[in-house]
């Protein structure tokens, strides 16, 4: 046990050291992307980092939050979509005919704009999704899970007295926290965010932004925000959208500070957008 | 200006808050009126039904022989006869049968008079020849006539004689046909509704689909009567004038309302519920079950129990089925045939004698108390079902 963790941490530490030698974690190849005849992304190419949080930016209607729908597949539920080109997380195809779309979406799972917990207890709002996949037997196992899943959200201390309240009665800051927990009891690999503190106090951004800090330690995060502070506060890398294309992917420091392209100046300076 | 006290006036103000006030009072009168609609009707239809509840007794002294139990109409004389039931004196030898002791004596008993001298009693228009009468309130002066619980109409089914009759068997039969009614209806229509709510491609057969549908909750209810004889009657030779046959009738009817209902229930559900599923990779059946559905069941349930309602007291389809037939005996089966309430009410309405007319009214009461039980019932599962999340 000390063994493999002295590896990892060594690993880690390997990583930070250089960055080149990072591993990629999803991988896009030539993604296109129609709504009927509009084509909403024109062949992204994009390679995703391990246990780093990459940042996707840009004006309304980029196409950002729609490039984060595709690495789910949430997309495959408009009718109208049609989408081509390579996702691979892993390396393994997501969009193979072969593959189940809930299978990806265990893997690579999601946090919504809208807290959107069920409603029901804060318990089953965590436990449900574990108990279906299998990954737990109901009774002690679960309790366990739970507890685990709520202390990685930061959510445990406060709710751990309540646990059968409905999961609606928290506060909005809160609520968010209990879907990231949901969606870490499932224990994916990737973690998708499509603006989770955009309806959100201040305080209940920070402490979503410092939990996102947490997570990075144990999985990767692609976080959609309209906030560009906070992509700069939090994110290792960034990519900016702009009409269907993807502009610019760098490391935040260099985007934010020293972006390549003029486009993406225009608009961290706030010339547009 | 600080005093100007022009300052906040707008010319149309007085015109616009009269248009206000006007607008207010015209709705204000059309609740008023309708209100007093309804007051009217319960208060006419109670004043007309609450006499069935009591029937009148008279004390006399029956004669009880072996003659009797061949022919009852012996053993009563004269005027006694004419103002007894007949129906009690058919009764009478297994009376006799239950009191053997009674045999070779006279019994002073409680018999029950005949419809004509009840209506006399209760004071209404009544065909009793004079004589008859000065009998019956000589009778009275003796304290020899009483009203009692009417515990006939309570437990008998439909009879040609008025005082004779009543409604346990139409309320047995509504209950048999409102279960068949529930349990195809039901089912069906919220499964209908989840399939094309839930799973069926948005494409021009579900949108024809729909239309036919939302058509269907409109058509006039009789054709869903003939629609009932054509199929299971003659088609399938389900027995006719059951409660089986009546409440597929009655599902038809109710289908097209459950359905629409439950598909408006489903749709209010908020879609991040559904998202939040998929972002978890949980199946499409399993979000529908357990997040979509319970947040959708008071709906479904209010509209389903609504249109059983509806169901309940609809006459116009059963006719066609038969289920308008008389029938004095409750139903033992689903497959027996029988009556309902509002078509036992139909056939009261349509009869000469005047003591029908008061258990026409005193069945609509029976039916109004069992619409707004199930109606008490609908509010309580909303309730029960509608926890604030």
């Amino acid at each position: 046990m000390t063994m493999e963790n002295g590896f990892i941490q060594h690993a880690l530490h390997a990583q930070e050291q250089d960055s080149t030698q990072e591993s990629i974690k999803v991988q896009v190849k030539n993604l296109n992307l129609f709504y009927g005849e509009k084509q909403a992304l024109n062949s992204i190419n994009m390679d995703i980092y391990t246990k780093k949080i990459t940042a996707l930016i840009g004006p309304s209607g980029c196409g950002k939050s729609t490039f984060l729908r595709c690495i789910n597949r949430m997309n495959d539920l408009v009718p109208s979509c049609r989408v081509e080109g390579y996702i691979g997380v892993d390396g393994h195809d997501i969009y193979d005919k072969e593959i189940d779309v809930v299978a990806v979406r265990k893997r690579v799972g999601m946090v919504f704009q809208q807290p959107n917990p069920f409603p029901k207890s804060i318990y089953e709002n965590i436990a449900y999704a574990p108990i279906m996949h299998d990954i737990v037997k109901k009774g002690k196992e679960c309790d366990a899970l739970v507890e685990r899943a709520l202390r990685g959200a930061n959510l445990w201390d406060e709710v751990k007295d309540k646990l059968k309240d409905p999961g609606t009665a928290l506060s909005g800051g809160q609520q968010q926290r209990l879907c990231i927990a949901r969606a870490i009891a499932v224990e994916p690999d990737v973690i998708l965010m499509d603006e989770p503190t955009s309806a959100l106090d201040p305080i209940s951004t920070e402490k979503i932004e410092n939990l996102m800090l947490d997570l990075k330690k144990n999985y990767t995060i692609i976080i959609v925000t309209h906030n560009m502070q906070q992509a700069a506060r939090i994110a290792d890398y960034t990519a900016f959208f702009h009409m269907g294309n993807l502009i610019e992917y760098s490391d935040a420091k260099t985007l934010f500070v020293n972006p390549k392209e003029k486009k993406t100046e225009d608009y961290i300076t706030g010339r547009f957008g | 200006m600080p005093n100007d006290k022009n300052y906040f006036y707008i010319p149309q103000i007085k015109k616009r808050n009269q248009k206000a006030t006007l607008f207010k009072a015209t709705t204000l009168l059309a609740i008023i009126f309708s209100i007093s609609f309804l007051i009217f009707f319960l208060v006419d239809i109670v004043r007309a039904g609450y006499p069935a509840f009591t029937q009148t007794y008279i004390q006399m002294d029956v004669n009880i022989n072996e003659e009797v139990v061949e022919n009852p109409y012996s053993a009563l004389k004269g005027k006694n006869l004419k103002i007894a039931s007949r129906a009690w004196l058919r009764d009478l030898p297994n009376l006799i049968k239950e009191n053997p002791s009674w045999m070779n004596t006279t019994q002073t008993l409680w018999v029950l008079a005949n419809s004509e001298v009840d209506q006399y009693v209760k004071g209404k228009e009544s065909r009793t020849h004079e004589r008859e009468r000065v009998y019956v309130d000589e009778l009275r002066a003796d304290g020899k006539v009483e009203r009692k619980f009417n515990t006939i109409f309570m437990t008998t089914g439909d009879s040609k004689i008025p005082e004779n009759s009543g409604i346990y068997a139409s309320i047995v039969g509504t209950v048999l046909t409102i279960i068949v009614t529930m349990v195809i209806a039901f089912p069906i229509g919220v499964m209908t509704a989840i399939y094309l709510e839930e799973f069926a491609p948005d494409n021009r057969w579900t949108q024809v689909v729909e239309v036919n549908i939302n058509n269907l909750a409109a058509i006039p209810s009789i054709l869903f009567g003939l629609l009932g004889l054509a199929i299971f009657i003659n088609f399938f030779g389900v027995p006719r004038s059951s409660p089986l046959v009546g409440g597929m009738t009655l599902a038809l009817m109710c289908l097209p309302v459950i359905i629409v209902s439950s598909k408006a229930a489903l749709k209010s559900v908020p879609s991040s519920i559904r998202q939040a599923g998929f972002g978890l990779g949980l199946t499409k059946w399993q979000i529908v079950r357990d997040h979509v559905l319970p947040l959708a069941m008071p709906g479904i349930m209010t509209g389903s129990i609504i249109s059983i309602a509806h169901a309940l007291g609809e006459t116009a389809p059963l006719i066609i089925v038969g289920m308008i037939a008389f029938v004095p005996d409750a139903a033992t089966s689903f497959t027996d045939a029988s009556t309902v309430l509002p078509a036992q009410i139909f056939t009261w309405a349509g009869m000469p004698e005047k003591a029908y007319l008061e258990r026409t009214a005193a069945g609509i009461m029976v039916l109004l108390v069992v619409l707004l039980s199930l109606n008490a019932v609908a509010v309580y599962l909303r309730r029960k079902f509608e926890r604030k999340w």
